[in-house]
């Protein structure tokens, strides 16, 4: 009686293994027939599919003929016959189509060590960087950069490009960082180090920079090889909530300008040169909300960023030195302080997704130009990929005016989202 | 007298650096991401085209620097030809909006997607995800490296250029009528080269060759990369070294622009050999046009496989 449970077991096996692919085809090929014998299913359905074969392999075989002949008839030959052009991306449904391109990256920063002056927090998450990109129609594209701090939000970008002007122009209309010198251009994620150079802390309003509302108008100068572009910006008159200019009136606007020029030295190497000039109201005249002084700041500065990168090594091997040289004139109560910095950085790629970095600063301050304060620091980053990065940094700062600070930093981000441009 | 003449010099040279302009401005400016690109838009528009190819052949083309040089380049630019599939989504959207060229902004007459009309593989289907490598969701854009959709991309290029100048539409044809069948020639020569070894399994380091595998029969069973765009890792090195001893595979082709060392350490273990390969026109000195750069890799691909299976 052993033989009943085997049989049992077999037609319970059979039972799973036919029952979906049975339900499964009738799904597919045919409306469920009335009868419940499944035999005559089967031949049916066989003859069915020999049935598509053949009329198939017919059909196939005429175009292949008309094919030959087209080809042998027509000089230039119709595409080719197998498959033809494919589908269209179909990752996108109708509705997202004109969504701009989101991205989402994240700044985590922690600091160790001790700093008198200036002292951080030792955990914090500064920045998350929203960015909506697109193309608005025709005649201009819009970018816009949210900055999500722990506390708000801030409108770090805004602005709208026109890119169909004539005569080589291209203006921006919104809030944007200024075409001042470098480092003010870039947004943090993009930056070689964890940190400002104390020059753009001291004479250009540190993190948050020249970026105010305004208007930019850059026009495109080809001379030969060599790429020159003029950039000239107005704004409203406030940077850095009003340590560097404040507007006490409409009229006080800010103004920038800029020069940039790039050569390819070779193909693996380059240079890239700046000289910017900006001016603006500040703060040091007002007294009780009204400004009884109408003191000026005028910032000079040149820039020049020398890159090195193999192009058949590109993703292992690169160096990109940097240096930037600003000098601030700030009118106030006691006269005109002349206050000038740099800093000279260097960062060397010596594996795929390793880096290493220093960075020399010296500034003396908008206020006081004879506090001099001076610092280095020593970085490795570690990219697993272009989508995020650890970053260590060492920094020692001596102030004028206090205790010298040593401090490590560590700061991490990610990306995600969109992806975007590659920084240059 | 001597006046009269020097004046007459004068306005000669201004009236020929005033028609300099004109001459040149006849021959179409067109730039191509790549030098495939470019080597095709020769081949079909002569002397009738001057052509500037932004990215190398030996260079990766998803690490590419938006360069300003790259800037003037196109904002000089009657036709600008990308290859698509995001392939240039690092770079060439800054070039595109720092050109103030609109004749070759996306959507005008002057930009061509060469990816439109030709066979794309690997497209992904449902989720995908940034854990999977640098996936390109519109499908692998390395889909030059395969003469049939050679052939569709310089038909769209001929298509291209006869729009943008119509007088030389008939020239266009013709030059697009030759190097068909130069290509349809070579292929045999392609074909026959790489017949005897239809079916080998081989590695490759990145999903750089899978257009060109499958036209001349070889199967990819593995790559060095754990997953696109993402370095060897140890694990999957011994994985992968497993899996070639089981499956048999011999060769792995690497592109111009990797780190030798960790393919090397694999073929070793593996008792097998790494082949360079140019994945681009100017990859390789020899790779000099399209058709050179089949010539090329067929050449080196079947003489390395013969020595590694005998046939």
């Amino acid at each position: 009686m052993r033989i009943v449970p085997s049989v049992c077991l077999a037609a319970v096996a059979a039972g799973l293994l036919v029952l979906p692919w049975s339900a499964a085809a009738q799904s597919f090929l045919a409306p469920p027939p009335a009868g419940r014998s499944s035999q005559p299913d089967t031949t049916a359905l066989q003859q069915q599919i020999d049935q598509l074969k053949k009329e198939f392999g017919e059909r196939i075989a005429a175009l292949e003929a008309k094919l030959a002949e087209a080809q042998v008839a027509a000089p230039t030959p119709a595409p080719p016959p197998e498959p033809a052009a494919p589908a269209q991306p179909s990752a996108a449904s109708g509705a997202k189509f004109f969504n701009p391109d989101t991205a989402v990256i994240g700044t985590f920063l922690g600091t160790g060590g001790r700093n008198a002056i200036n002292p951080s927090p030792a955990l914090e998450m500064p920045e998350s960087e929203v960015s909506f990109q697109a193309i608005v129609d025709p005649y201009m594209r819009a970018d816009f950069y949210l900055a999500f701090g722990e506390a708000g939000v801030e409108l770090e970008e805004g602005f709208a490009t026109l890119t169909a002007l004539p005569g080589n122009l291209q203006a921006k209309a919104g809030k944007m960082r200024a075409a001042f010198g470098k480092v003010n251009t870039l947004h943090n994620h993009v930056l070689p180090w964890a940190d400002r150079p104390l020059v753009i802390n001291n004479l250009v309003g540190g993190e948050e920079g020249i970026s105010d509302a305004g208007v930019s108008v850059a026009r495109l100068i080809p001379i030969g090889n060599v790429f020159f572009e003029a950039t000239g910006q107005v704004f409203r008159g406030d940077a850095a909530e009003g340590e560097l200019y404040k507007s006490s009136k409409p009229g006080d606007l800010s103004y920038v300008g800029h020069l940039r020029g790039y050569v390819d030295l070779t193909e693996s190497t380059n240079l890239d040169l700046g000289a910017s000039y900006s001016q603006g109201h500040n703060a040091a005249g007002i007294v009780a909300d009204v400004d009884i002084g109408r003191f000026t700041t005028e910032l000079f500065g040149v820039n020049a960023t020398f890159r090195w990168r193999p192009l058949t090594r590109a993703i292992y091997r690169q160096f990109v030195a940097r240096t930037e040289y600003i000098r601030s004139h700030r009118d106030q109560f006691d006269g005109v302080q002349k206050a000038d910095g740099f800093y000279v950085s260097g960062d060397y790629q010596f594996a795929r997704r390793w880096w290493l970095g220093g960075r020399l600063d010296q500034s003396g301050r908008a206020d006081d130009a004879s506090l001099l304060d001076r610092g280095q620091s020593f970085l490795l980053t570690f990219m697993p990929t272009e989508f995020s990065k650890v970053r260590g940094q060492y920094r020692r700062t001596a102030y004028a005016d206090g205790p010298t600070a040593h401090e490590f930093l560590m700061q991490f981000q990610f990306a995600i989202g969109a992806h975007g441009a590659h920084p240059f | 007298m001597l006046k009269r003449l020097l004046i007459r010099q004068t306005l000669s040279f201004l009236f020929l650096m005033l028609l300099a302009p004109a001459i040149a401005s006849a021959q179409l400016k067109v730039v191509a991401t790549t030098e495939d690109l470019g080597s095709l838009a020769s081949e079909i528009g002569g002397d009738r085209v001057s052509v500037t190819s932004l990215a190398k052949g030996y260079q990766d083309p998803h690490f590419v620097d938006p360069k300003p040089s790259f800037i003037l380049a196109v904002s000089r630019a009657d036709l600008l030809i990308v290859v698509g599939r995001e392939l240039e989504v690092g770079w060439l959207s800054p070039l595109l909006t720092s050109s103030r060229n609109s004749k070759v902004q996306p959507g005008s007459k002057g930009y061509l997607d060469a990816s439109l009309t030709v066979r794309i593989l690997e497209i992904p289907t449902g989720q995908i995800t940034r854990a999977m490598g640098d996936v390109h969701p519109l499908g692998n854009p390395h889909y030059w490296l395969e003469p049939g959709n050679g052939r569709r991309m310089a038909q769209a290029i001929r298509d291209k250029l006869g729009e943008l100048s119509p007088n030389d539409k008939t020239l266009f044809a013709q030059r697009y009528a030759d190097f068909d069948q130069r290509l349809a020639a070579a292929e045999k020569r392609w074909d026959a080269a790489m017949a005897p070894y239809k079916g080998t399994k081989i590695v490759t380091y990145h999903r750089s060759w899978p257009n060109f595998m499958e036209r001349f029969g070889l199967e990819v069973m593995g790559y060095v990369e754990p997953k696109p765009g993402i370095p060897p890792s140890p694990a999957h090195t011994i994985d992968l070294i497993g899996e070639m001893k089981r499956q048999g595979a011999k060769l792995i082709v690497v592109e111009p622009y990797f780190d030798l060392r960790t393919p090397q350490a694999i073929a070793n273990q593996a008792s097998g050999k790494v082949l360079v390969l140019a994945p681009s026109v100017g990859g390789s000195k020899e790779a000099g046009d399209y058709i050179k750069l089949f010539d090329y890799d067929i050449g080196l691909l079947s003489g390395t496989l013969k020595q590694l299976t005998g046939k």
